[in-house]
């Protein structure tokens, strides 16, 4: 028992410190140097790395636990979204009172969703979602215009009241803060002091340090849920769902317990985004944006701690890096060969990069489903072990019944 | 005093009537056999007693409380616990996980929320998961994924759950189907015991009349979804009612 | 009155292409017990193979035409298209303008071929698989075919005209004895409407009065004892795989000139034929077709100015407001068997 506390515990130091130290971890490579546009450290990529990251967290709440397949989670970032700017515009360019209006509203707007589709499971529940998360886009986008501002997506003005922060004096827009500047200076969301060490260049944005800590609460959280008792029934709803209602558990309200969670992590991640560039449209709440949440988990290891944070970083990440490859990189890159092999070359990868990285996306996703369905941390297991047993010719490696597998398969 | 009480007790499937009128008490402490040929109504029955289904017409009382249109979890709550025909089982879960579910479901009630406990430092409950598993002599077991366990030790993994509740009522649909015959004798040995040192009525449904003449104290003989006998084991073999309804012979 | 039928009429076209994209999910469920999210993009690709016929069709290449001068003097540069060169005036302008009926006959042997390649390549692996697994592959899928549509035809939507003759609109209204000019309908949507009565009926048809059919619906009801007759029931899925796919892609190629395809479309028409089925009730056929109908007729009434000024954005959410409403009071749609997918 201790044991596995011990490994909680490294666990958490290990996220502490990757996310920390994360503007200099991802940028590897000096400035200027070719392989710089493979650096990651900058502020706003970082930033949607780890609202990615604490979105897929919450997602994994529901569906990694209990099986449940939602497709409608991207309801939930817009109306935290949305909350969030309503909170910049009537109260303060504060994040705090947003961040926490984003979770109250989308915990509430989860009540009413999962109190709905958690009367039927498998498939019914997973086309309910699908359906409310169609209509609550259509809702934003052209119904609700008066709270949305439909197409052109809602954004702060000069007009705003803004009742906490007085009367914008300088006439330019006022942008997100942890703390007012009226107090102190330097913590603006967009702040960012930058280190130059030699070529490097490494950016700390405060933007980026206020989301990390959250990721990392955010991540503490779902780490006490997975070792609860509380976890351990959702766990069971997984796998039998008859034994438990035999067993004297009503599902129900536990299904709704984690619906109405995810759903608020998702506002959250919902009001951060908001946070970090003060608008909100209604194409964050199309339901294709929830189906690359469930991406992004699967892609990690649905069920696993860890494997969402990894599913976000890894699809931000390439989705950023593949999309600015074009023709030209291309060229660049393949200039070595003659030049007709140099242009069957790119045209080859042509449609796979740039504007094409949602097909290679696709394709990824496929791949993982089929071959690997416990995602990148099944995966990585499964290379560990063949690892130890090249080593351990001797079959002295610790036996099965203490470390019983603890990545269940994607499942309904 | 009796446990059970069903009165009038009839439901039908469209055309079909499987339990036709059905009276049947079960007295506290005893262990109550239901034997019959199949398609006599004894698994409709059961599943009435559950929640699976809702009779058309009559009455369950358990314990002074009607059963009658309230929720599988809200029987269990009451004090009943089932064994089913094939095990159901938490597979992804370990043996140990396993037994602490119905611990927690017997402890905290249908629901709550304790998200923020950590499942190993609850010590009363990891105990008594941990003692029922003594008593099942499956402590050796109790990191293995349920999914991979032998029949027969999923069957006694689910007995465990069952009576780490501390149920008053256990219904055991054919605990031995499908079993060999150590394993059989097992069951029944651990069944024995159950019954020696626990006070707990049991309701089993079986096809197996060495099972059946081993555990029970009383027996009732269905038939067409309807109680034909009920008497002690020693009256009913040879009984002329039963041998009817077992060949086939059609009393008038 | 006028003012009813005109709504009913309005929504019948968008009801049919619900029903049949509806029918052939449902068949896909009902005999393979998956849930093909890749459903739509078929769709799509049928609208598509429309488009790309009226494109190969209207190739041509260029020459100049001494006797006309453009505006600089110089001789005019007029476009020849292939087929026109090839088989004269009349035919091969016919061919152009007849692009899209003609597309449907092209369609049936290019969706057949990847219905059963998807079948046979990748749903096949997935029938022992959670159902969860299912959809997400399907939806990876789903993607995939979409991305590459979109790679070769680009993002904005390409027009695939119906042939001048259905072009336009007629006065339905005389014909019923009201005042002209009182229903007036668009001669392309009433083909649609009756293409898809018969396709509909098609199926119906051939799974009623056919052999195959039968197999397959008696698979449909209890695959485990058709299998143990001895007949070979998976290959039988796999043909059925491939009818529903042409009958998506046929769906998609009639579609082409009401709405220019674009490659999203497919998913569009996705969500809302999973609410279809589900409304008819999942795993029941009549029930698909029922459901496409009144979904799309309650659509366009809702759509109504007189509704809308009621209700404002009501036409937005209607259909899933009523998939809500019918899954909360009949849990299993309007038409649906019991025990299909209850877990």
């Amino acid at each position: 028992m201790m044991k596995i506390n011990l490994n909680d515990k490294i666990l958490m130091l290990i996220v502490t410190v990757v996310v920390l130290l994360a503007p200099f971890i991802l940028q590897p490579f000096a400035e200027g140097t070719a392989l710089a546009q493979f650096n990651a450290g900058y502020p706003d990529l970082l930033q949607r790395i780890v609202i990615f990251g604490i979105f897929a967290i919450g997602f994994n709440i529901l569906f990694g636990l209990t099986g449940y397949l939602s497709f409608g989670h991207a309801a939930f970032l817009g109306v935290g979204s949305y909350s969030a700017v309503w909170m910049f515009k009537l109260l303060s360019m504060n994040v705090i009172p947003g961040i926490l209006l984003a979770i109250v509203t989308s915990g509430l707007f989860a009540l009413l969703i999962g109190w709905i589709s958690l009367r039927r499971s498998g498939i019914y529940f997973s086309i309910l979602t699908l359906a409310f998360a169609q209509m609550s886009y259509n809702l934003a986008y052209s119904v609700l215009t008066q709270f949305t501002n439909g197409e052109t997506g809602l954004q702060i003005r000069l007009s705003d009241p803004r009742v906490l922060d007085g009367a914008a004096t300088n006439g330019t827009l006022p942008s997100t803060n942890i703390l007012p500047p009226s107090l102190v200076n330097g913590f603006e969301m967009r702040d960012t002091y930058q280190l130059h060490l030699g070529n490097w260049l490494f950016q700390f944005n405060t933007g980026y340090y206020v989301t990390a800590v959250i990721l990392i609460l955010a991540f503490y959280l779902s780490l006490r849920i997975f070792r609860s008792p509380f976890g351990l029934m959702l766990r069971a709803v997984k796998t039998n769902q008859t034994r438990l209602n035999y067993t004297g558990i009503n599902t129900r309200p536990y299904t709704l317990a984690a619906f109405v969670i995810s759903g608020m992590y998702a506002g959250l991640a919902g009001g951060l985004l908001a946070a970090m560039d003060p608008l909100a449209g209604a194409e964050r709440m199309q339901w294709t944006v929830g189906g690359e949440v469930v991406l992004m988990t699967i892609l990690g290891g649905a069920g696993t701690l860890i494997g969402p944070v990894l599913g976000a970083g890894f699809i931000k990440y390439f989705e950023n890096i593949f999309s600015k490859i074009n023709d030209t990189v291309l060229h660049h890159w393949f200039s070595f060969l003659p030049d007709g092999l140099q242009n069957f070359a790119v045209d080859l990868i042509h449609p796979f990069v740039g504007k094409g990285w949602q097909l290679t996306l696709g394709l990824i996703f496929m791949a993982v489903v089929i071959f690997l369905p416990g995602g990148l941390v099944e995966g990585s297991q499964k290379l560990a072990g063949l690892f130890r047993r090249r080593t351990k010719k001797t079959g002295g490696g610790p036996d099965e019944q203490h470390h019983p597998k603890t990545t269940p398969h994607v499942a309904e | 005093m009796s446990m059970l009480e069903i009165k009038n007790v009839s439901k039908h499937f469209g055309g079909l009537k499987a339990l036709d009128n059905v009276n049947l008490s079960i007295r506290a402490g005893t262990v109550h056999a239901i034997i019959g040929p199949n398609g006599a109504g004894k698994s409709t029955l059961l599943n009435c007693l559950v929640g699976k289904l809702i009779p058309d017409t009559g009455s369950v009382m358990f314990d002074g409380n009607s059963l009658l249109g309230i929720k599988p979890h809200e029987i269990n709550q009451l004090g009943v616990s089932r064994v089913f025909q094939t095990p159901e089982i938490f597979a992804d879960l370990t043996v140990l996980e396993n037994v602490m579910i119905p611990c927690f479901a017997r402890r905290d009630g249908a629901f709550r929320l304790h998200a923020f406990e950590t499942t190993e430092r609850e010590g009363g409950i990891i105990e008594k998961a941990e003692q029922i598993l003594i008593d099942v002599t499956m402590q050796d077991k109790r990191h293995m994924h349920a999914g991979s366990l032998s029949r027969g030790d999923k069957r006694r993994l689910e007995m465990a759950m069952c009576l780490v509740q501390d149920p008053k009522l256990l219904l055991l649909d054919e605990p031995t189907a499908g079993m060999a015959r150590a394993d059989t004798n097992n069951t029944i040995a651990l069944l024995k015991d159950i019954k020696a040192k626990r006070d707990i009525t049991m309701a089993i449904i079986e096809h197996d009349m060495h099972v059946v003449f081993s555990l029970a104290e009383r027996i009732t003989v269905m038939a067409q979804g309807t109680p034909i006998v009920e008497d002690a084991p020693e009256n009913i073999k040879g009984h002329p009612k039963v041998q009817e309804a077992y060949l086939g012979t059609q009393a008038a | 009155m006028d003012a009813i039928i005109l709504q009913v009429l309005n929504g019948l076209d968008k009801g049919s292409a619900y029903a049949l994209i509806a029918l052939g999910l449902t068949l896909i469920f009902g005999t393979l017990g998956v849930v093909n999210f890749a459903h739509g993009a078929i769709f799509m690709i049928g609208a598509f193979v429309a488009v790309t016929l009226n494109r190969l069709l209207s190739l041509s290449y260029v020459t100049l035409d001494p006797s006309q001068k453009n505006f600089l003097g110089q001789p005019l540069e007029v476009k020849n298209a292939y087929v026109v060169s090839w088989f004269g005036d009349s035919f091969g302008n016919g061919l152009i303008n007849w692009s899209v009926p003609i597309a449907i006959v092209v369609s049936i042997p290019v969706m057949l071929a990847l219905g059963f390649a998807m079948e046979r390549g990748l749903i096949k692996h997935f029938y022992h698989r959670p159902h969860a697994d299912q959809i997400l592959v399907t939806f990876g899928l789903a993607i995939v075919l979409q991305e590459i549509i979109k790679a070769f035809y680009g993002a904005n939507p390409i027009p695939a005209p119906a042939p001048e003759a259905f072009r336009g609109s007629f006065d339905f209204g005389v014909w019923l004895g009201f005042r002209p000019n009182a229903i007036i309908y668009p001669y392309w949507r009433m083909v649609y409407f009756l293409f898809s009565g018969i396709v509909i009926s098609g199926v119906f048809a051939f799974l009623r009065f056919t052999t195959f059919g039968m197999v397959v619906r008696a698979g449909m009801a209890d695959r485990e004892t058709v299998g143990l007759l001895g007949i070979n029931i998976d290959r039988r899925f796999t043909i059925m795989f491939g009818i529903a796919a042409a009958v998506a892609g046929v769906a998609g190629v009639m579609y082409a000139p009401i709405n220019s395809p674009n490659y999203h479309m497919g998913m569009d028409f996705l969500v809302l034929s999973f609410v279809v089925v589900v409304v008819g009730g999942m795993g029941s056929l009549p029930g698909a077709v029922l459901a496409g109908f009144l979904l799309g007729i309650v659509e366009s009434f809702a759509s109504m100015n007189e509704i809308k000024s009621i209700i404002p954005g009501i036409d937005q959410i209607i259909i899933y407001l009523i998939a809500i409403l019918i899954l909360l009071t009949r849990p299993r749609g309007l038409m649906g068997r019991a025990g299909v997918m209850e877990d």
